[in-house]
């Protein structure tokens, strides 16, 4: 996966949000976790500037931290894009073509997986079975989800979030 | 209360809100007030009702109306025609209802769909409003944690279930009275909790969630059961973070049972007291492995323990800890209610109660299923799944995920049940059931699940690290037309290297893709080598283009739609592909009216 190249650029009211959060969790069993979650919710991502406020915050070492950070899958290093697809892997939506559907995004942003287009609208992302199948293949942009989709639906999808 | 004329029951399952179940309501909410009909008619967003694969879908009752596939425009006709009017729509119908020549509708139970279907830990999915613990507590709600708490001594409970023969419905099939007995034995001075794996992992599977989001209640209740038998009063539900919906359902119905006080301190007067706190997953399929699940609750890294200890001796923060998965949880409250009797009627000798499968990959029925164990392969795949569609011929079902195998069509007639399908190199798994066509590669199957294990593997030990990724090397060189006859040799010693010496049941089981296909397939293995052919025409470098020349035209659509210039020819005459330039994109295929132009 490709490093994070863009500066940190956390503001004063997202620390803020971070510290409370922190103060809430603190002396709860097994709060690192829950935190990481939070506070890629409030960041978007996990920059290692972030791990170790939280690193400080809960008392627990930042080598644990990015341990953890980087063990689990929804966790992440880079930014994502404004728009954020992805395709679901699951067997399902693989046995009825999801790879194709994949390899046209990857063509058409000439981006890979997990990586983010140069001027930050759309990174992409292969996911896990998100359990919608029912409609398969499916992909999600953001909280959008698009089933039953063939080759061709591509391009008109990417093109309709291009023109927001 | 109120009592309403009519009810509209719309499915707020994950699958049809993704096919657009939200503004199906609003427009509904908005056409039934313009009509005024708010007071009249009732809307309520329900669970799963398992046909995902005709989403979004409407009941109206009390005529028991199926409509499927609803869109926003079809709102305002059903309003104003089976609503206000009484005539119900029937173009709209799911035609399976509707009978030729008469106005009656059939009834879901006579759908074929459903007609094999025995609903247990489903019971609820469909029916009512998850997010309102009334609901549920008109059908029957609490009142199986009422009787533990009022009637029953610990080992009571203990023993009705161990009675019952209900086994784990997360994949292993460990008997749940067993393990309920184990942890209610371990010494508990300071203190014991109850968890539930939620982690649904495998790519495919959709029960848990959709229990979850249906019926979340029913799973909460049986926890406290669980807790009041085992000694435990901490919970954990550990959920996958994949599933907002499911986790929010699950937030309302905590809440709402602490506000009744069915969770909290002395519930029902009787001293027992059970909190539950839901903790979420962060995308780690290891996480599933019990152990593994306990480090993530932990906050921990989820790479798996070595057991012994058991989690039912050293669990959870080294307490004894009672893991049960959602649909073992799902099975409890009625087992309870209806006694071990009653549920030991259902299914086969070894394998008692119901399973719920999700159907799904190349099936008309795609959704939701749950059918008593000993139902066959055949039963499911043909009559509630409705066959395979575009005519295509069954080649092999996948059952058991990452961690199970293919069932070849000639086993088509198995019954349904752990022993059965671990017999024939499968396992049960939560539930997913793929069902795969002639147009599918099992060497590219295997090799989509071993690219899935590689990938989480956790790294904790060397077998199934290092292990699977050769696995994963071998199966891509066979797809390339790179292998020999050696390396299937090969690939079925690493196997069973890897199931004897990894730690945890995903590297155990990781080899059983290969394993299951080698067994049942070994002919498209070989002809992968030896003839450099892939039969299914997946594997696109052993693929070539062809035009068959009786039936080619001569129109040359296929060479202005080649993007590189691969086919040339003269008009009216057959056209002829390049194989050195072409590059297996398929362009052509899709563009020929002729059926001309062949891949093999």
């Amino acid at each position: 996966m490709k490093q994070n190249t863009l500066p940190f650029q956390g503001t004063p009211e997202q620390e803020a949000q971070l510290k409370q959060v922190i103060a809430e969790h603190k002396g709860q069993k097994g709060a690192v976790i829950p935190v990481l979650h939070e506070a890629q919710g409030i960041y978007g991502y996990l920059p290692i500037e972030v791990q170790e406020m939280i690193s400080e915050g809960l008392n627990v070492p930042l080598a644990e931290i990015y341990g953890i950070v980087t063990f689990y899958a929804q966790f992440s290093l880079n930014p994502k894009g404004k728009y954020q697809i992805g395709v679901c892997m699951g067997t399902a939506c693989y046995v009825k073509g999801s790879g194709d559907l994949l390899n046209k995004i990857k063509e058409i942003l000439g981006i890979e997986v997990g990586e983010c287009t140069p001027d930050g609208k759309f990174s992409l992302d292969a996911t896990r079975c998100i359990g919608a199948c029912g409609l398969a293949p499916v992909l999600t942009v953001n909280e959008d989800v698009y089933g039953r989709l063939v080759v061709d639906d591509i391009p008109g999808i990417i093109e309709k979030y291009q023109a927001l | 209360m109120e009592f309403a004329r009519g009810h509209v029951l719309v499915c707020g399952g994950t699958g049809c809100t993704s096919s657009g179940c939200e503004q199906i309501i609003k427009e509904m909410e908005a056409q039934l007030k313009a009509n005024g009909l708010e007071k009249e008619i009732k809307v309520v967003k329900t669970g799963c009702f398992g046909l995902c694969a005709l989403g979004p879908i409407m009941i109206v009752y009390p005529e028991g109306a199926f409509y499927s596939r609803v869109k926003v425009e079809d709102v305002k006709e059903i309003v104003e025609e089976h609503l206000l009017k009484g005539r119900i729509v029937k173009h709209l119908l799911y035609n399976e209802t509707v009978q030729e020549g008469s106005d009656e509708i059939k009834s879901l139970n006579e759908v074929q769909f459903y007609q094999k279907q025995m609903r247990v830990a489903l019971r609820n999915c469909g029916v009512i409003d998850p997010e309102k613990i009334d609901e549920y507590i008109a059908f029957d709600g609490y009142k199986a944690l009422g009787k533990v708490l009022t009637e029953m001594k610990p080992e009571e409970v203990i023993d009705v279930i161990k009675e019952s023969g209900l086994r784990g419905r997360g994949g292993g099939g460990f008997p749940t009275g067993m393990k309920w007995q184990f942890t209610a034995a371990s010494s508990g001075e300071n203190g014991k909790y109850v968890a539930c794996n939620a982690d649904e992992g495998d790519p495919g599977a959709f029960m848990d969630r959709s229990i979850l989001e249906g019926d979340p209640h029913s799973v909460i209740e049986a926890m406290a059961i669980a807790a009041y038998a085992v000694g435990a009063d901490q919970g954990y539900i550990y959920i996958r973070a994949e599933y907002p919906i499911a986790v929010q359902r699950l937030q309302i119905a905590i809440d709402q049972a602490k506000e009744y006080g069915l969770l909290g301190e002395n519930i029902f007067d009787s001293g027992f007291n059970f909190n539950l706190e839901l903790r979420l997953g962060a995308g780690a399929f290891v996480c599933g492995e019990e152990t593994a699940l306990m480090n993530s609750i932990e906050g921990m890294r989820g790479e798996p323990r070595p057991r012994p200890p058991f989690p039912a001796v050293k669990g959870l923060w080294e307490k004894p800890t009672l893991l049960n998965n959602v649909e073992t949880y799902a099975n409890i409250c009625q087992i309870i209610l209806n006694g071990a009797d009653w549920f030991k009627g259902i299914g086969t000798e070894k394998s008692k109660g119901t399973k719920v499968f999700a159907l799904g990959g190349k099936i008309n029925n795609t959704g939701l299923v749950e059918v008593p164990m000993g139902t066959t392969l055949r039963e499911i795949i043909e009559e509630v799944g409705g066959g395979i569609p575009n005519g295509k011929k069954f080649k092999a079902a996948q059952t058991g995920g990452p961690s199970g195998g293919c069932i070849p069509a000639h086993l088509i007639d198995t019954p349904i049940d752990y022993d059965s399908l671990m017999a024939i190199g499968s396992m049960m798994g939560s539930g997913g059931l793929i069902v795969m066509d002639e147009d599918n590669c099992m060497v590219d199957i295997a090799k989509f699940f071993l690219e899935f294990t590689v990938d989480e593997s956790c790294g904790k030990c060397t077998p199934c690290r290092i292990g699977t990724k050769r696995l994963y090397e071998i199966l891509d060189k066979i797809t390339k037309g790179q292998g020999t006859l050696e390396d299937l040799d090969r690939l079925e010693e690493l196997s069973h290297m890897i199931k004897e010496g990894s730690l945890c049941g995903l590297g155990q089981t990781a080899p059983n893709p290969v394993l299951s296909t080698l067994h049942y397939f070994r002919d498209e293995y070989v002809a992968h080598v030896v003839d450099k052919k892939c039969p299914a025409g997946v594997c696109k470098d052993l693929l070539s283009y062809s035009i068959i020349a009786d039936k080619c035209k001569g129109c040359s659509a296929c060479a202005r739609k080649c993007p590189v210039g691969a086919i040339t020819g003269e008009i009216k005459n057959p056209f002829v592909i390049d194989t050195d330039k072409c590059i297996k994109c398929g362009a052509c295929v899709e563009t020929c009216k002729f059926g001309a132009i062949v891949k093999g």
